[in-house]
């Protein structure tokens, strides 16, 4: 069974440890945050110029200035700081954000990571944070789906898309399965779709190493 | 007696001429100066190239500046935006030039300029297309690109609280880019919801020091919903 995008998102929560500082990017990313243990401490960055970040805020009790990297009203967590833009950003570059959470287009098999734009001549082009991220936190993990809607592997030997970061990515989490980038190549840890890791090594198109154990293996 | 409050947003934007470079406050909707905006608009003036993290966005103020035609340049990080295609239409219409810059490098560049900072290497964009033909140098067996300081003739901000020296404290995350835009800019204006005494403010929890503020008007908001400032 390929996972949904919560359940994604439940899975990358699981291994938020607690104490971490954190930035969530937009789309799945923001979603972990409602799946992280309530047992643990975990502190969330957010680009614009916040530590502490709580949730979204209720109907009628937004704030015209609090908001999230998305522009979604949020709220503030006890202990929580305000900070300008370019400290914000110096927390990320200077290696403080332990984990950060993003969405991707593709990434190789190097951990290159292309989630800034396609290659179509009308998309608008926009960078963000993401470059800052990929480039300064401490643990990049990506969330994606494996396919694209054409059914093509988002997990790729080279990015026929530009890159936002060269050799970044340490794990990624998809809806099939969970991988993460070692020197070596790419090391599946977790399986949700029926399939052994031959057959996934066939359908994302390169050889990858098996690291699943009985326990991880659903079939 | 210093006081830097002036009463008319017009008289607060006065001396910007066509071809000016401004840098404007806000992350979306937080930190916009939205009057401040508006008296550019009537103001007339065009050719400007606008600094500012995005491009627009649903009908807000930097939009209209967009959608009026005034823009020939901005320098930003994300233009695009759901719901708003002034800027879309624009640049894919070859009316718009744009510079795409990182966000932390934006924000350090605007940073570098009001410190004096003749540039600095970073290692964000490093290997992406965003650093093709800029310098490269390994520093510690890493590689960091150089980027140069972004400066402006006009900084226009938004804050929360303002006294007559033009001391500034902002609320929650409509800070964002207004501390550094202050510093890099030749003439900072900014527009306040409130203004108090001197010595109200205290000095420990000051962010902008009067130092980098020119003028600013007092706006009256009182920003804790939405659809007051939208």
């Amino acid at each position: 069974m390929r996972l949904s995008r919560h359940q994604i998102a439940a899975r990358v929560a699981k291994d938020i440890p607690d104490g971490a500082y954190v930035n969530l990017g937009i789309g799945v990313p923001t979603l972990v945050a409602d799946y992280l243990p309530e047992d643990r401490e975990i502190i969330l960055h957010t680009e614009n110029g916040m530590l502490g970040m709580g949730g979204a805020a209720l109907p009628g009790q937004e704030d015209a200035d609090l908001t999230n990297a998305g522009k979604v009203y949020v709220t503030e967590e006890i202990g929580a700081s305000y900070f300008h833009h370019a400290d914000s950003f110096a927390m990320m570059r200077g290696g403080h954000i332990d984990f950060c959470v993003m969405g991707a287009y593709q990434v190789s098999a190097r951990g290159d990571l292309a989630n800034w734009r396609t290659n179509s001549t009308t998309s608008i082009p926009g960078v963000g944070g993401a470059m800052d991220l990929a480039a300064g936190a401490k643990h990049v993990y990506v969330v994606m789906d494996l396919f694209s809607k054409t059914g093509e592997s988002k997990l790729v030997q080279n990015c026929s898309y530009p890159l936002t970061g060269a050799e970044c990515v340490e794990r990624i989490y998809t809806d099939v399965a969970v991988f993460d980038v070692i020197p070596a190549g790419v090391r599946i840890l977790e399986i949700f779709d029926d399939l052994d890791a031959g057959q996934l090594s066939t359908l994302v198109g390169f050889t990858l190493i098996d690291a699943t154990t009985s326990a991880t293996v659903r079939n | 007696m210093i006081d830097k409050e002036v009463h008319d947003a017009g008289e607060a934007v006065s001396g910007i001429e066509n071809g000016a470079t401004i840098m404007i406050g806000g992350f979306g909707p937080p930190g916009q100066p939205v009057a401040l905006i508006e008296a550019l608009l009537n103001r007339g003036v065009s050719d400007l190239v606008v600094i500012n993290n995005n491009a627009g966005a649903g009908g807000d103020a930097i939009s209209r500046l967009f959608g009026a035609g005034r823009v020939r340049k901005v320098i930003c990080s994300f233009p695009k935006a759901i719901g708003s295609t002034v800027f879309d239409e624009l640049f894919l219409a070859g009316k718009i030039e744009l510079e795409l810059v990182p966000q932390g490098n934006l924000a350090e560049r605007i940073r570098a300029a009001g410190a004096g900072i003749g540039g600095f290497f970073t290692k964000t964009g490093y290997g992406t297309e965003l650093a093709a033909d800029k310098e490269v140098r390994l520093i510690d067996g890493e590689h960091y690109v150089f980027e140069t300081p972004l400066h402006a003739d006009f900084a226009l901000i938004r804050a929360s609280r303002a006294d007559r020296w033009g001391n500034l404290v902002y609320r929650k995350t409509a800070r964002n880019f207004g501390p550094v835009m202050a510093a890099a800019a030749k003439v900072t204006i900014a527009e306040v919801d409130h203004v108090v005494a001197l010595g109200e403010l205290d000095p420990e929890i000051i962010v902008t020091p009067g130092i980098y503020v020119d003028r600013f008007i007092s706006t009256g908001y009182a920003p804790t919903n939405p659809k007051v400032t939208s």
